[in-house]
């Protein structure tokens, strides 16, 4: 069986941020919306989750969106069309439980905004009304516009220093639109934790049902080491086989933003030594 | 008479000072002096007791005469033709409950130090000897065989199937082969050098090993039988989920399961942090919970990444402990302190987040419960804290859900387990065989490896079935036959079991060393010999003699069916057989 995940792809989306459609049948052949893959590039490398941002059984590729954040970013997109993965496993996670009808409202920060596009065309796919909200620090930053707009019904764009769209945060926009009589029925959100913590005080304060996707450190993912483990209505579950999607009302944003930190001073080391700033 | 001494010979470890910082092996192995020594003193018993105590029965006296008369390439042929794994067993095993426990020199004298020698004999072979093993790939049969997992339980399967000619492929979940021999199990305790050449051993016989694919998510179980043409199929997918306490406290920042430490540690080589990426905290004092073999293999961890005090927090006695004897000494030669009957009830933060310590109260036990043990009560205002900047959680697991949860018709019990029949390993669904601890929930390497090789008998006379199946629909003699194991075993889907019924039953007689014209004949004649012959103590050996021929030792009395495939390369068995053999009607 052939596991190679090969690159034919590349694009810069970013500065440090880049898009890569890689051919990985075997991965393509079952994923499926809110799904992530594992990765590794090198003999002494770590494995990383990174969220798909589409998928496609025919030609059997997927596409990842990978933002330089530390060492094993920075190796990702380092690569170049034609190279390998050295590890490329997936499609990992539950699917996102989606609705079959309604109005739903996805929310993306950052890189984040590359998780949406499946969930917004597999929305459309079903008839549900798809109105999405993307919001970057500035306008350079802003990915996938083109991409995410024609799986939706609406776009909108925010910047938080104004310079194109909306000026301030996106949960700003999301009251707004809200305010206006939207009518929106679920609501879907990817991006920093910040961001998703806002967007779950917003959404609770206005009785919209929310799901976020956690991105905590992982490991195997695979339920066996429970380093992803995240407090979900007092529960503790691991967010690589009962996530990565969870109500976003019930996350106790404290406790997953806070395991963020666990390796800080090891990251400062393996960026010194790559020669990366922070 | 030879003089026997009371005591095992001891076994040569480095100076616990010294090893406390090192990743390198703990314990050196017998030297050929020592190992010579210590085979001789085995009584050779008319009854080998001994070999009751293996769950796959391993010829332990022959191969300890073997060494004792200094042929360690016999030794570890012996050993071979039960256990694959050798060199892991005789490091992993626990010996004091089984093998060793049945030693009649026990309890007046040390037993025979079993574990050891067949350590000594895997080793010695592996530097200095061929093994007399049977590299030789000969994948013939069409039936493919899929094996999910590759730890013990899996690699045993493979092993034994791809010796039979089936085409086998291992699908590991990581990006490593096998399993809790390569996450679990530290390197100071077994090299990753020897799961690397046992693995390169099983790639030789022809397996095919894939990595990166995650069985119920890269592909299901329903996809392996339907669009990959995989005709069987074994699961050894472990008991992979950690159990946490569910006290305050614990997604608190240095506080990690076992199997995260673990994995961290021995799969990702977070020791060697920043040569390899992955990181692990370093502790200053480390508290591990619970007493069994995983926790003696955290704290150590823990010690050799820098903890200057690693505590064991276990709230039974010493008594109660399950890991295994010589781990247990090792870790307190290494100065681990344990804090018996205390329970931890919270877990204590500084202000950044992360554990400070542990608050334990004392217990007493109490009346046995259901595991048989006394219950441990907790004794009122009997309060304490351990200080701790690591705590790792080595209560158990419970078994991976991904299989489980993704296939149907397949049934699981009350703790999630596969239910499987503890002979065949076969399960509620057609054609899926299971075992290991995915079938047991937590248990040993030994006990995988005797599930695995039960699994492999069950599923070659699965898949034979299933040939007669096809051949007996095909010749609609015998329709309505349902085949069951005491039916004809063929590989001749052109000849019915309504014919073969008719057959008269044949006998015969084999001993020493006999040639069949190939690799496939021999593994006929075995596997006819395995499943009539009477008496059979152990399995016979297939040695691959040259390009030509392969021969088959051992001895038996066997009858059985008339078979016509089997005739075919049997009389030339017996024409070109250099050892004594033969069959009547």
């Amino acid at each position: 069986m052939d596991t190679t995940a090969r690159i034919i792809e590349k694009q810069d989306l970013t500065g440090i941020t880049k898009l890569f459609v890689v051919h990985a049948p075997l991965v393509a052949r079952n994923a499926a919306p809110g799904q992530f893959i594992i990765l590794r590039v090198t003999e002494t490398g770590e494995r990383i989750p990174i969220s798909l941002t589409d998928f496609d059984r025919d030609t059997g590729t997927v596409t990842i969106v990978v933002q330089q954040v530390g060492r094993t970013s920075a190796l990702v997109n380092a690569l170049d069309l034609g190279d390998d993965f050295l590890d490329f496993v997936g499609p990992l996670g539950d699917p996102v439980p989606l609705p079959e009808d309604g109005h739903a409202v996805l929310i993306g920060g950052g890189f984040g905004t590359g998780a949406l596009f499946p969930l917004a065309r597999e929305l459309r796919k079903r008839g549900v009304r798809v109105s999405s909200i993307i919001g970057a620090r500035t306008r350079s930053l802003l990915i996938l516009t083109e991409m995410l707009s024609r799986q939706s019904d609406e776009l909108h764009v925010c910047t938080d220093d104004g310079s194109v769209g909306y000026h301030g945060f996106v949960t700003g926009r999301l009251e707004e639109l809200m305010d206006a009589g939207a009518g929106f029925t679920h609501c879907f959100a990817v991006g920093p934790m910040p961001m998703m913590r806002a967007v779950a005080t917003t959404t609770q304060k206005r009785g919209l049902p929310a799901m976020v996707s956690l991105d905590p450190l992982m490991v195997d993912g695979t339920g066996m080491c429970g380093g992803c483990r995240v407090s979900v209505g007092g529960k503790s579950l691991f967010a690589c086989v009962d996530g990565p999607f969870f109500d976003a009302h019930q996350v106790d944003f404290d406790v997953a933003d806070d395991r963020l930190r666990i390796y800080r001073e090891q990251e400062k080391v393996a960026c010194e030594l790559t020669g990366l700033e922070r | 008479m030879p003089i026997v001494y009371p005591h095992k010979t001891e076994m040569p470890v480095r100076d616990p000072q010294a090893r406390r910082r090192s990743w390198d092996e703990v314990a050196e192995g017998y030297t050929v002096e020592r190992a010579i020594a210590e085979a001789r003193r085995c009584l050779n018993c008319q009854d080998p007791v001994c070999e009751l105590g293996c769950p796959v029965n391993v010829p332990i006296r022959e191969f300890v005469r073997c060494v004792a008369i200094g042929d360690f390439d016999g030794a570890a042929s012996a050993i071979r033709r039960r256990n694959l794994l050798p060199a892991i067993c005789g490091r992993v095993c626990p010996v004091e409950h089984q093998c060793e426990a049945r030693c009649v020199l026990f309890p007046h004298q040390d037993p025979v130090g079993i574990g050891r020698l067949e350590r000594f004999a895997a080793d010695w072979v592996r530097e200095h000897g061929n093994g007399g093993e049977s590299a030789a790939q000969q994948v013939w049969r069409e039936q493919k065989v899929a094996i999910v997992g590759s730890g013990p339980a899996g690699l045993t399967v493979a092993s034994d199937l791809a010796q039979l000619g089936y085409p086998v492929s291992i699908f590991e979940a990581l990006h490593a082969f096998g399993g809790v021999l390569r996450y679990g199990i530290p390197q100071y305790r077994l090299p990753k050098e020897i799961v690397d050449e046992d693995v390169e051993h099983l790639k030789a016989l022809g397996v095919e090993f894939v990595r990166d694919v995650i069985i119920g998510k890269t592909v299901t179980i329903d996809q392996l039988f339907d669009e990959l043409g995989y005709s069987a199929i074994f699961v050894g997918t472990g008991a992979g989920s950690p159990i946490f306490m569910n006290i305050p406290g614990e997604n608190l920042k240095g506080i990690y399961s076992a199997n995260e430490f673990l994995t961290r540690v021995n799969l990702m080589k977070a020791y060697a942090f920043p040569e390899y990426d992955t990181p692990v905290y370093r502790p200053r004092r480390a508290a591990v919970i619970g007493a069994g073999d995983t926790a003696m293999d955290g704290v150590r961890c823990a010690i050799r990444l820098g903890a200057e005090e690693g505590h064991i927090v276990y709230r039974r006695s010493e008594n109660e402990k399950g890991a295994r004897a010589e781990d247990f000494e090792r870790a307190r030669d290494e100065g681990v302190i344990f804090d018996w009957l205390t329970l931890p009830q919270r877990y204590l933060g500084d202000e950044n987040g992360w554990v400070r310590g542990l608050e334990c109260i004392r217990t007493e036990l109490g009346e046995p419960d259901e595991s048989g043990r006394r219950r441990p009560v907790p004794v009122p205002g009997s309060e304490f804290v351990i200080e701790a900047d690591l705590v790792v959680i080595a209560l158990g697991t419970n078994p991976n859900p991904l299989v489980p949860h993704s296939t149907r018709g397949l049934d699981v019990d009350a703790h999630g387990c596969i239910i499987a029949d503890p002979e065949t390993g076969a399960t509620s669904r057609k054609g899926l065989f299971a075992g290991g601890d995915i079938v047991t929930g937590a248990a040993t390497v030994i006990l995988a490896l005797g599930a695995g090789r039960k699994a492999a008998t069950a599923i070659h006379e699965y898949l034979q079935e299933q040939l007669t199946d096809k051949g007996a629909s095909r010749n609609g003699a015998a329709q309505a036959h349902v085949p069951t194991s005491d039916d004809v075993v063929t590989s001749r889907p052109d000849i019915s079991v309504a014919e073969h019924e008719a057959e008269e039953r044949h006998r015969g007689y084999m001993e020493g060393t006999v040639w069949a014209r190939d690799y496939a004949t021999a593994n006929e004649l075995r596997g006819f010999v395995e499943n009539f012959g009477r008496g059979m103590e152990s399995a016979l050996e297939i040695v691959t003699g040259g390009t030509e021929h392969t021969s088959v030792e051992g001895s038996s009395d066997f009858e059985g069916p008339y078979w016509e495939g089997f005739l075919e390369g049997a009389e030339e068995v017996l024409i070109e057989g250099t050892g004594r053999g033969w069959l009547n009607s």
